[in-house]
């Protein structure tokens, strides 16, 4: 029995009974509190999206829960103004991240798939040693990488955004960050895929090698088909975190308008337009759009990439 | 924008969507072929090298051998090239970067980051954090539109840190006294608390040596952000306590609150010390908040964001290095406990 049902009152009563009222009215404070949180949790989202609708001269004199009073004057203007100003950048950074972050998701995962296997399922020395090695990795902060990769980039290398421009090649300006976030990524991605793969069982293996199925048959006829949902909750979660990662991309390709994810030109935008300017509320709604959509799609697998590695940094 | 680059690089973001896994897959099935050709006893001994082999060059090359670079680069002068092993030492300054980063306590140096880091995020970001989460968790389990409301706490989590900068930008928005005020924050403190508007990203009560207010401003949507995170976890283990022993306790005639005390909370123990030290990992690196919010001014610097400065704006490497080093240090104790967790549920497998 779940918890949840053992707090159920016990409502044998009939409706509408005495002790039908007196069983639900004692939990009026239970929803009152429940629901008091979620929407007190939701003001702050509630008030940009108001503010995002309602005219410059609207945001700047009053408050944004006046807007209800009069609501004719709820206006699409901050989107059209922030979305057609050649300044700002922002269809151009909307498509710039996901140039980031699709490669960015699959290079990590499909690298983390196939290292993950021996960890969960050969013998080889050194093992354990490696894993323990990627698990505390997980906990350790990216700035203590930064100089290192960047001057390797920039002075052995010379991939500046200039120069990776210049060779006219498609998505090459990207591909250091690519290859970042594909390093970044897989302590998280095997930790997770290993963990998973170890939990089938082990059956499944045996019968497939009495069967002389070989490594490979393996692999991809038995583990990979079985691990659609691991996959899938990894896939979510690391396009979520480079889509939503500022510092990584600030980094390595800084604030060049042609290759500046979203979530680096946003935050320009604060400094160029000013803070608690009216397009800056269109500009944030309009960077959630992705996230929002691609989480409240496939929640479940979200969350279930959050249990499965709570130690991702 | 100009859908002409929208056309020219979609069909790269094609190729490497299917070109990497058949590249990788190609590499596998290639390594299998060799592998075959060894004689039996040697093919356990090679095969896992080849599965593993990619993914541990790119750790390597990405996390392990800059990390260890950094730590020479903490030692070195600025015009050291740590990638070039033959200049190492040549521009060794022992432990001045470090020094700099530590000299005038305590409001000198990387002071203000180091205590903003380790004490006012640290204890108030994962206290918060783990309060709200576990108070979601209790309440929300015991209604029937637990999945609904628990989507809607667990919202923010998917958007980035720059927009939850935003969302709190409106929320701490300040305007002169008397005049109308546009922060949600601020419109209940005037007229909730008749008290002046509170300007709360700048504010440094209680002192400037000891600036409580702006600090926990920044905290504040930090927390806003990340309780549905520790919600979610500690739901799923709330949901893995039995309800035979719930409904034991209340049979013995114990009230909610102390089932909640003597039950759920020492059963609920180990997966909130799981979240926690989660949360602390997640305050000492605290950044994006801090960059789109105060840019680290008013006393609210971070060590992450202190890194980056003293990286672009102060183009000082070796003292980057060095706060990235103080960063580690911080981490390490956390690392450690993390490493023994582990080390411990293998033990149990």
């Amino acid at each position: 029995m779940t918890v949840a049902a053992a707090a159920q009152p016990t409502s044998s009563a009939t409706m509408f009974s005495p002790r039908w009222i007196a069983d639900h009215l004692s939990r009026w404070p239970l929803h009152i509190a429940v629901i008091g949180l979620t929407a007190a949790w939701m003001v702050p989202t509630i008030g940009l999206l108001v503010s995002s609708f309602r005219p410059f001269s609207g945001q700047a004199t009053s408050g944004w829960w006046t807007a209800f009073a009069n609501p004719t004057t709820f206006t699409i203007s901050n989107y059209t103004q922030v979305l057609s100003a050649g300044t700002t950048n922002l269809g151009q950074a909307f498509f710039n991240s996901f140039m980031i972050s699709v490669p960015a998701t699959v290079l990590p995962v499909s690298i983390g798939a196939f290292a993950a296997y021996p960890f969960a399922w050969m013998k080889f020395p050194g093992r354990n040693g490696l894993f323990l090695a990627l698990v505390g990795l997980l906990a350790v902060p990216l700035q203590l990488t930064f100089i290192p990769v960047l001057s390797f980039y920039v002075q052995h290398l010379h991939w500046t955004t200039n120069n990776l421009e210049a060779t006219g090649i498609p998505g090459l300006p990207w591909v250091p960050l690519w290859l970042a976030h594909a390093g970044y990524g897989l302590p998280f991605s095997i930790y997770l895929l290993a963990n998973f793969f170890r939990a089938l069982p082990s059956d499944l293996f045996e019968s497939a090698e009495i069967d002389g199925a070989g490594t490979l048959t393996v692999f991809f006829r038995i583990v990979l088909p079985l691990s659609v949902p691991a996959l899938a909750s990894l896939v979510i979660f690391q396009f979520l975190w480079v889509w939503n990662d500022l510092l990584v991309a600030l980094i390595y390709v800084g604030g060049t308008p042609s290759v500046a994810p979203l979530t680096v030109n946003l935050a320009g935008l604060t400094t160029s337009l000013g803070q608690g300017s009216n397009l800056l509320t269109a500009a944030a709604f309009f960077s959630m759009i992705v996230p929002l959509i691609v989480f409240l799609s496939l929640q479940r697998y979200f969350v279930r990439g959050i249990l499965a590695g709570s130690v991702k940094g | 924008m100009d859908f002409s680059l929208l056309l020219q690089d979609i069909p790269t973001l094609l190729v490497v969507i299917l070109g990497v896994p058949v590249v990788l897959a190609a590499y596998i099935v290639g390594g299998e072929y060799l592998v075959r050709r060894l004689p039996d006893k040697n093919r356990p001994q090679v095969r896992p090298w080849i599965w593993v082999g990619p993914a541990l060059i790119l750790v390597a090359a990405y996390l392990l051998i800059p990390a260890i670079l950094t730590a020479i680069q903490s030692l070195e002068s600025n015009n050291v090239d740590v990638l070039d092993p033959g200049t190492w030492g040549t521009n060794f300054v022992g432990f001045k970067n470090f020094a700099r980063q530590f000299a005038d306590f305590p409001t000198g140096g990387a002071w203000v980051a180091i205590r903003n880091n380790v004490i006012f995020w640290l204890i108030f970001y994962t206290i918060f954090t783990l309060i709200f989460g576990l108070i979601l968790a209790v309440l929300f389990d015991r209604v029937k539109y637990e999945q609904f409301v628990k989507s809607l706490i667990f919202m923010p989590m998917a958007i980035s840190s720059v927009a939850l900068g935003l969302i709190w930008d409106f929320m701490y928005e300040y305007q002169p006294p008397g005049e109308p005020q546009t922060g949600t924050m601020n419109a209940l403190v005037t007229t909730l608390f008749h008290h002046d508007p509170v300007s709360w990203l700048q504010d440094q009560w209680p002192g400037e040596s000891f600036n409580l207010l702006n600090n926990l401003a920044l905290i504040g949507a930090a927390t806003w952000g990340i309780t549905g995170f520790a919600m979610v976890i500690l739901s799923a283990a709330l949901k893995g306590i039995p309800g035979e022993l719930l409904e034991a306790a209340r049979v013995d005639g114990a009230g909610e609150i102390t089932v909640f005390r003597r039950v759920i909370l020492p059963l609920m123990m180990p997966t909130i010390v799981v979240v926690g030290t989660t949360l602390v990992i997640f305050a000492l690196k605290a950044f994006d908040v801090v960059y789109v919010m105060t840019s680290g001014n008013y006393n609210t610097d971070v060590l992450a964001y202190r890194m980056y400065n003293q990286l672009y704006l102060a183009s000082n490497s070796g003292g980057a290095s060095a706060v990235a080093i103080i960063l580690l240090v911080a981490v390490v104790p956390v690392l450690i406990f993390n490493l023994r967790q582990f080390r411990a549920v293998e033990a149990r497998r």
